[in-house]
Order: structure tokens, then C-alpha cells, then sequence
């Protein structure tokens, strides 16, 4: 590369993103109250401006490294750039609202959501531990504050002193883990590692270092038995910031895992290799089985999330005899789990808008009060099951495409409990979508004025009618329209998200 | 028409969806919109499929016609291709046709909770599901169709069946998926054995370079996926109650098209992929019809609900198809073709018959019922005649699909044991005569002797006018299929022929 120092080209979405947070922030102060909303609209055209870049670099298509090799840019990086971007830009959709109803401070929230989001997007290009330790904190604590963020609620305060307490042990954990690597390989670049760990025949000091670092990993993307803190802080959270948390930075933490695993760790897969394979069995099995029990929507999507990163780990576990076929799965499952789980996430704020709910009940006769809602809905659902022909399928296509072409018997057995487990999934999934599909309807439970107890043979049209209190807004309309579409697209003509798969891997 | 050649099956498998797209745009209020739209939508789709049938090239009925192949998921090298033989041809054109039928009979059926809308939008998507699955050349493409038929059966039972749908959709949602997923990873090791997922490509190649163990595995999964599917015994169990459960459209479509989708995947996929591992299985398989053929048999003859009768009079017949399918003959297969064909048109009308007798009476129960024939005659004749249409009375196309099965039977393809196919036709052949036992027994009680006091004073509609609009056509195509065979047995015999020659080129003998 010619020029030496700064490719300022190659900094220019996170250049671009740091320049709408300090404005999003600034203008906060000038702004009078009543146009706070403003807020929410800066934060979503900076966030569009910060695709720019993105694009450009794409399309420029050269791979470049810069600060000695720890900061990358190449398709991989710019697929998850692009992909944080667009999460985060549907994350302030969902916000726009919820923040702007209740009594939030707006500027403050918009500024944390796109902090986390730069540390999201440096992440992809993150190639030595200092950077993808620095990213990973960027992307945790702005968080640990937006989970706390319904201050009057003791539930959203529990949610955030969990997620930060358990956040910051599992960073000690892992810097601890990092700092043995470090001591180890005598670097923190992560190509320097490869090289020991292909070449030195690592001690065995090496496997505890690379277990303690994984360790930390799985806190952040709440894989079994590190999850304990996910349903109670997904609960408590604000919903928008419970999609972000359960999709944008638990993407966050597969990138840092994949960064580490296929970067540095790979070629001493005896070390890395059994710790996933049993968190990924582990999280799959216990996150379905207790999805199973669950009667809040909420705590229910929270255990899916936990089993669906599961299923996320099982290509990187077998990755040393499927190199690129795992890393494409991964790649893909994350884009197509990011847009399903939004989806659903989107839904479950618009049905608590109407019914002030979140329990699984609360959803008993949705396809005849809203059919939208309940249509919406219903898909997201049965595309986290993984049926066919929407998004979910392919992604559990490609998972068990990997897992078959590695062909060895601790990934066929693998294979077995993630196969066990989609039809374990499937139960709870089409659990929520016969509710809002078989049941009637529930009785408004505050009868307000005249309880006319509508007879149910006048077609229960007028009791709907009057059910219909509060529209969808229009941002909440357009991000679940969004996801909806890119459910139905991607599960149609999967060579969307495959296509990018296959120009990310590095392989 | 060139654009005819390459578009048509497109539309003959997306005309429906269009038409459940503008459905989903009409307001709900507008109920003779809604059912005109789809009506309209369900007859352009025939009327592909009759335009189909007149440029089909019927001289070569063993290759690919209309054939579209197209890039689709590159990655995995999966591609949009399609195409229709003599196997596919009548499939699709019957899956158009009652889906129609479907549609004119609902007019004024609409069962509870009513709301055509969702109906006939899940009826439209059922239809697009089992187009795509009999005219799919990829693997992964009628994988994905195979699926799409899941949901909406699932929601026309769960939403509209009886007082127990909710078990009865589950347990079909579940056994189903179970299959299909079995059936994927299936798929997944012929294209990691073979390296390719195109249907056509995998019979030119039968199974070459695969030793005869995982010949054996792979089949087990498709076996289990399109056997759960048909149903053999013993995967049966789901579908009395889904039949039993299901609104009669529902139970319509069940039987006419559902079932065939699992022995049109042994005929299309497991036969030509794996011959040898067909032959190893086939007395299995072979086996495990008759049982059907018996077991359907005598559980008819203890059944007191109309409808749980012909559905396990189903079992028994498609044990029949199977049958024919194990002997691994073109002679077999072809008589497997026309039995599918032919129990989508008698079965599909004696599920028509049956939702018609519980409308009137509110109840299935056979002892309640007697004296049809006083009451509404017309219905109670034609209840007759699909009951004998049904046992296979030659003359009428049930006997079709299984007189030439139990011929095909006596000698078997491949190195098949004649021995062991000879007492499976025997049995089968008693099989017969327990179905004449149990449709006449049936009728004898449904439609002759007094009427029951607690009907005498009700009034019985005889068969209304969309009813007939419905039925008629399924009557005439029984006539005219058991009178003249041909008409099916010359679509089909080129592709059966197609499929026991490559198998025979494989196993020899």
C-alpha cells in the first residue's frame, strides 16, 4: 500500500459514524424539548451516511490493513459493517416511539445506541486482541446503561446491574485469558498467533489461555453456561434494546469469536475446538429446553436467542475440517438470525403497544384482532424454526451443510443434537403461532363502561373493532415491514445472504 | 407460445400465489370479491394446466418437457429447474383440477370460523406447494415445495377442523416435519456423495460410485420422509385424525394430493437415485403395504365415523399404490400412477360426500344415519357409486389402480423374489374383498333401510347446485378413466418404462 500511515478511506465509516454521535449529542443540548424527536432522526440519517463509506469501500473491493495489520478492511469486515449499520438503523425504528413516549432522555439513548454500534463496526476490522478488546467494550457499555434505562422500573435497574456485573467478570475473565496469549505467542497480533499455534506445538498453558478467552466470548453472546444473565436483562430491558442486545451484540461477540478462532486460534483446534463444541451442545439443548417452559414472550425469545447461538457455534466447532463452508454458515446464519429476530422483537413492541403485555397468553386470538400483527409474526416465528420457504431454512441449511461436508463422527454427533433440537424449537415456536392463530380472543380485561358482552354470534367484528385502540406507528410499521420482506426474499432466493457468505469468508 | 414452453410451469406454480396476494389486498368485508378472485385464480391455474395438456408432446413421455433451469442458490449449486414427464403431467393437471373443485365446492361451505379470506388465501398457497412439488427437478427446490404444502394444512386444520384439531394439527405438523427433515439430510449426503442436487442428473447417474451400505442409509431417510407422507403403516397414525378433524376441504386435499406427494417422491426421487438400495428395500417395502392393505382394511370395517372410514380406506389404498411401486416394473409403476390419480378422484369425492352428510345431519356417525335414499336420493346414489367406484369395480377407475398392481405383483422387476410377491398378491387380492366388505357395509347402512326417527321430521337438502357444479366433473372423469384407461396409461407407461428400464440397468435381471 502506497500510502503509508492513515487510508482515510478505510476509517471513513467509523470516521463518518463518530461524527453523528458527537452531533446527535451536541445537538441535544440546543435542541428545545419539544423537538427532541430530532434526536432519533440524526442519529438514523447518520447511521444511513455511515452505509456510504461501506458502500464505496465494496465497491472499491481492494483488501486493506493499515496500524500494522490490526485494522482490516476486507469483505468479511465490510459485510458485518454493513449489517451492524442497517441493525442499528432498524434498532432506532423500533426506538423512535418507545423512547420518544415514555419519559426518556433522547439524545443520550441515540448517543449510547450508535456507540455500541461504532464498536460493532470496528470489530469486523479488528485483527489484534487490544483492538477486538476495545471493540468489545465499546459495544458492552453503552449497553450496560441502555438496559438500565426504565430508571422507575426495579426490574429494568435488576436487568442492568446483572448484565453490568456479569459483563465486567467475564471482561476480567477474558482479559486474563487474552494476557496469557499474549505471554505465550509474545504478541497480540492475531497473525502472529496463528503462526505459534500452527507452528510451536503449544503448551499446555496455551489451552487454558484460549479456553479463559472463550470464556469471556460466551458471556457476551449468552452461550450456556454463561447465559444466566440474558432472560432477566433481556426482560428488564427496554424492548428496542433488548432486539439490539439479543441481535446486534450478540453478533458482536460471534464476529470477536470468529476473529479469534479463524484469525488466530485456528490451526491448534485442540485447544479451541472442544470448549465450543460443548458450548454450542450445551446452548442448543438447555436454551430449548427451557424456551419450552416459558409464558413470557419476551423470556421465551431470551432462551430461543440463547439455543439459536448455539446453533450459530456448531459450524465454528467443526470448523477445522469445513474451513469455509463453516465460516460461510456462520456468516450467514448471523445475517439471517439478525433479520428474523429483529422481526420478532419489532412484533412483540407492537403487540405490547396494543395489549400492554408480554405474556405468551396476550396472544391468544391476534390473527383476528390484528392479522397483520399476527401474519408478521407468525413468519418470524416459523423462520427461527427454520421452515422453508422462509429466511430460517437456509440458515440451518448451510449449518447442516458444514457439519456433513466435515463428516467427523464429533460433527456428526453434533449434527444429531442440533437436528434433535430444531425439533425441539419447533414446538414452542408453533406454540406462540397457535395462540395467535387457534384461540379466541382474550376479553378485554378492564371491561371499561358498557360490558355489552358482545354475543359470539354477531361475528365478534364489533369487540374487534373496538380492540383497535392504538395503530402501529409508522417507523414500527417500516422496520417490521423491513424484516419481513428480507424474510420472505432471502428464504425464496437465499443467494442474497449466500452470496455474501461466500465473499466474506477468507479462505 | 415458445414463451409458453419455458414460462408455463413457472405459472402454473406462482399463479396461485398471485392470486393469494390479491387476496390478502381485498378487504375481508368483501366476501364475493374474495371468492370470485380466487375462484379466478385456481382456473387460470388449470387452464395452464390444460394448455399444458395440449402441448405436451405425448411420443415422449419419458423426457423432461416445459423444462426451465435456471441459476437459483449458486452456492450450494441448487437451480431453479423444473420440468414435467408422464409421471408429473397427470399429477399436476389433478392437483389443479380439485383444487378448483375445491374452491366451487366451499362457495357456500365455509366452515367455522368462516373468514374465507384466510381460507382460500391458505387453500391458494396449498395449491402453489403441491404444483411446485410434482414439477420440481431439484432437490432442494422440492424440498422447499414439500414444505410449503405443511403450513397451510396445518392452519386449514387448526383453525377450521373439529372439536380436536389441535392435537390432530400437531401431530400432523410433527410427523410430517420429522420425515422431511429426515428426508433433508438425505438429500444433503447425495449431494455431498454425488455432487449434485438435479433430480434428472441423480437417476442418469443411479447411484454410481455409492456402495450398496450407504445406498441402504441414504434410502432409509427419503423412505422415512415420503413413507410418513403417503401413509405407510406403520407412520399411518396422523391421518385419521387429521382427515378425521379437518374442514372437508381440507380433507379434500388431503387425500386427492397431499398423500401422492410421498408416492410421487419414491416414484420421482428414491427409485431412479438408488436403484439398488430400492431393490434391497422393496420387499420391505412391499411388506409393509400389504400390512397397510389389511390393516386399512379391517380398520375400516370397526369404524362408526364416516369420515375415519375412508380415511383409513386411504391407508389401504395407498398400500396398493405402494405395492405397485415395490415391484419396481413399469407395469407396477404405471398401475401406482393411475392409483394415485385415481384415489385423489374416489377418495377426494367420498371426502366431498361425507363433509355434505355431516352438513345435513350434523353428525358422521354411521349408526345415526339410514335411509339416505328416502331422503336425498341423488346423494345417497352417489355415495354409491364412489363406494363402488372405490372397491374397484371394473369400469370405473378404481379398478385401475389395482387390478394391474396385483398383476405386476406375479412377477417382480430386478432380482425381486417372486415368491414373496406372489403371497403379497394374494394378500392384497384379499385385501379386495375386504374394501367391497366394508364400502358396501357402509352404504348398506348409511343409505338404505327407514329413516331414523330422530331425522324424520328434519328436512334433507339433496345435493345443491354448487355441490353438483363440484362433484360432476370428478364423476365423469371416474367413468370415462375406468372406461378408457389408455388415456392415463399412454401418458405414463413412457416414464414408468423410463424409470424400471434405469433401475434394471443398474440391478440387472
Amino acid at each position: 500500500m502506497s500510502n503509508p500511515v492513515f487510508d482515510y478511506h478505510a476509517l471513513a465509516p467509523l470516521i463518518v459514524l463518530s461524527a453523528t454521535i458527537v452531533v446527535v449529542l451536541v445537538a441535544d443540548f440546543f435542541l428545545p424539548e419539544r423537538d427532541r424527536r430530532l434526536a432519533s432522526r440524526l442519529a438514523s440519517l447518520g447511521v444511513l451516511a455511515t452505509l456510504v463509506p461501506v458502500l464505496t469501500l465494496a465497491v472499491d473491493g481492494a483488501d486493506r490493513s493499515i496500524l500494522g495489520g490490526s485494522f482490516v478492511i476486507d469483505n468479511y469486515a465490510l459485510a458485518f459493517a454493513g449489517f451492524f449499520l442497517v441493525v442499528a438503523y432498524v434498532t432506532i425504528l423500533l426506538s423512535v416511539d418507545y423512547i420518544g413516549e415514555g419519559d426518556y432522555f433522547q439524545g443520550e439513548f441515540y448517543f449510547l445506541l450508535l456507540s455500541s454500534t461504532l464498536g460493532m463496526v470496528a470489530m469486523g476490522s479488528a485483527r489484534d486482541l487490544i483492538s477486538i478488546f476495545v471493540a468489545l467494550e465499546l459495544i458492552s457499555i453503552p449497553t450496560f446503561v441502555l438496559a438500565g434505562w426504565r430508571k422507575h422500573d426495579p426490574r429494568s435497574n435488576e436487568a442492568a446491574i446483572k448484565y453490568y456485573l456479569i459483563g465486567v467478570l467475564s471482561s476480567a475473565v477474558m482479559l486474563y485469558g487474552m494476557s496469557l496469549v499474549f505471554g505465550l505467542s509474545g504478541s497480540v497480533y492475531l497473525a502472529d498467533i496463528a503462526r505459534y499455534a500452527a507452528v510451536a506445538n503449544p503448551p499446555p498453558l496455551f489451552r487454558v489461555a484460549v479456553f479463559l478467552t472463550l470464556v469471556g466470548f460466551a458471556f457476551k453472546v449468552s452461550a450456556v453456561p454463561f447465559h444466566f444473565w440474558a432472560p432477566d436483562t433481556y426482560e428488564g430491558a427496554p424492548t428496542p434494546v433488548t432486539a439490539f442486545l439479543s441481535v446486534a451484540s450478540k453478533a458482536g461477540g460471534f464476529v470477536a469469536i470468529l476473529n479469534v478462532v479463524y484469525f488466530g486460534f485456528f490451526r491448534a483446534e485442540e485447544s479451541w475446538q472442544p470448549v465450543l463444541w460443548a458450548l454450542a451442545a450445551a446452548s442448543m439443548t438447555i436454551g430449548n429446553l427451557t424456551a419450552l417452559r416459558q409464558t413470557n414472550i419476551v423470556r421465551m425469545l431470551a432462551y430461543s436467542s440463547v439455543a439459536q447461538g448455539g446453533f450459530i457455534l456448531v459450524p465454528v466447532a467443526v470448523a477445522t475440517d469445513a474451513a469455509r463452508a463453516s465460516f460461510e454458515a456462520v456468516v450467514v446464519y448471523l445475517l439471517v438470525y439478525g433479520v428474523m429476530n429483529l422481526g420478532a422483537f419489532a412484533v412483540v413492541i407492537a403487540v405490547a403497544r396494543r395489549t400492554g403485555s408480554g405474556e405468551i397468553q396476550s396472544y391468544a386470538g391476534l390473527g383476528q384482532t390484528a392479522p397483520w400483527l399476527g401474519i408478521v409474526m407468525s413468519a418470524f416465528l416459523l423462520s427461527l424454526a427454520g421452515l422453508p420457504p422462509l429466511a430460517g431454512w437456509f440458515a440451518k441449511f448451510v449449518m447442516f451443510r458444514a457439519v456433513i461436508e466435515a463428516g467427523t463422527p464429533a460433527a456428526v454427533t453434533l449434527g444429531v443434537i442440533a437436528a434433535v433440537n430444531s425439533v425441539i424449537a419447533f414446538f414452542y415456536y408453533i406454540g406462540v403461532a397457535r395462540r395467535i392463530w387457534f384461540d379466541a380472543p382474550e376479553e378485554p380485561v378492564e371491561a371499561p363502561g358498557e360490558a355489552e358482552a358482545a354475543p359470539e354470534a354477531a361475528g365478534g367484528s364489533v369487540r374487534v373493532a373496538e380492540r383497535v385502540t392504538t395503530p402501529v406507528p409508522a417507523a414500527l410499521t417500516v422496520a417490521i415491514a423491513l424484516c419481513a420482506a428480507a424474510v420472505v426474499a432471502v428464504g425464496v432466493y437465499p443467494q442474497l445472504f449466500a452470496r455474501i457468505g461466500e465473499l466474506a469468508a477468507p479462505f | 407460445m415458445d414463451w409458453f414452453d419455458s414460462w408455463g410451469l413457472t405459472l402454473a406454480v406462482f399463479l396461485p400465489v398471485v392470486g393469494m396476494v390479491a387476496l390478502i389486498a381485498i378487504p375481508r368485508a368483501e366476501e364475493q370479491l374474495i371468492k370470485a378472485t380466487a375462484l379466478l385464480a385456481t382456473l387460470l391455474t388449470l387452464a395452464v394446466g390444460v394448455a399444458l395438456l395440449f402441448r405436451f408432446d405425448y411420443d415422449a413421455t419419458g423426457s423432461l418437457q416445459f423444462e426451465v433451469d435456471k441459476r437459483w442458490i449458486d452456492v450450494i449449486q441448487s437451480r431453479y429447474h423444473m420440468g414435467i414427464d408422464g409421471i408429473s403431467l397427470p399429477l399436476l393437471v389433478l392437483s389443479m383440477f380439485i383444487t378448483v373443485l375445491c374452491v366451487i365446492y366451499s362457495w357456500d361451505h365455509f366452515p367455522e370460523p368462516h373468514n374465507p379470506k384466510a381460507f382460500l388465501a391458505l387453500v391458494l398457497l396449498l395449491e402453489a406447494g403441491m404444483n411446485g412439488t410434482f414439477v420440481a427437478q431439484d432437490l432442494i427446490l422440492f424440498f422447499i415445495f414439500f414444505e410449503v404444502v405443511l403450513l397451510p394444512m396445518f392452519f386449514v386444520i387448526g383453525v377450521w377442523g373439529g372439536p380436536n384439531r389441535v392435537y390432530a394439527s400437531i401431530k400432523f405438523f410433527l410427523f410430517t416435519l420429522f420425515g422431511s427433515a429426515l428426508m433433508l439430510l438425505s438429500f444433503l449426503a447425495l449431494y455431498f456423495k454425488l455432487d449434485t442436487f438435479q433430480i434428472d442428473e441423480l437417476a442418469r447417474l443411479g447411484g454410481e460410485g455409492l456402495v450398496l451400505s450407504t445406498q441402504n442409509l441414504i434410502f432409509a431417510g427419503l423412505f422415512l420422509g415420503f413413507a410418513i407422507k403417503v401413509p405407510m403403516f406403520p407412520f399411518h397414525t396422523w391421518l385419521p385424525d387429521a382427515h378425521t378433524e379437518a374442514p372437508t376441504v381440507g380433507s379434500v386435499l388431503l387425500a386427492a394430493i397431499l398423500l401422492k406427494l410421498g408416492t410421487y417422491g419414491f416414484v420421482r426421487i428414491a427409485l431412479p437415485a438408488l436403484p439398488q438400495a430400492a431393490q434391497s428395500w422393496a420387499p420391505w417395502i412391499g411388506l409393509l403395504a400389504v400390512i397397510g392393505i389389511i390393516y386399512g382394511a379391517l380398520c375400516c370395517l370397526a369404524q362408526r365415523d364416516l369420515k375415519r372410514l375412508v380415511a383409513f380406506s386411504s391407508v389401504a389404498h395407498m398400500g396398493f399404490v405402494m405395492l405397485g411401486i415395490a415391484t419396481l416394473t413399469d407395469f407396477g409403476i404405471n398401475a401406482a400412477v393411475f392409483g394415485m390419480v385415481a384415489h385423489g378422484l374416489i377418495t377426494g369425492m367420498l371426502f366431498f360426500l361425507a363433509g355434505s352428510v355431516q352438513e345435513r345431519f350434523n353428525t358422521r356417525e354411521i349408526d345415526r344415519l339410514g335411509g339416505l335414499l328416502v331422503q336425498a336420493p341423488k346423494l345417497a346414489w352417489t355415495l354409491g357409486f364412489c363406494a363402488m367406484a372405490s372397491l374397484g369395480l371394473p369400469g370405473l377407475a378404481g379398478f385401475w389402480g389395482e387390478f394391474p398392481v396385483m398383476l405386476s405383483a406375479y412377477e417382480p422387476g430386478g432380482n425381486l423374489s417372486e415368491l414373496t410377491f406372489r403371497i403379497y398378491m394374494v394378500v392384497a387380492a384379499v385385501g379386495t374383498v375386504l374394501a367391497a366388505g366394508y364400502l358396501l357395509w357402509m352404504f348398506q347402512r348409511v343409505a338404505f333401510g327407514a329413516v331414523r326417527e330422530e331425522w324424520e321430521s328434519s328436512h334433507i337438502h339433496d345435493i345443491h347446485a354448487p355441490e353438483w357444479v363440484a362433484w360432476a366433473p370428478l364423476l365423469a372423469l371416474i367413468v370415462f378413466l375406468g372406461v378408457y384407461p389408455n388415456a392415463l396409461f399412454r401418458v405414463t407407461d413412457g416414464a414408468s418404462v423410463q424409470i424400471a428400464d434405469g433401475i434394471a440397468r443398474v440391478v440387472g435381471g
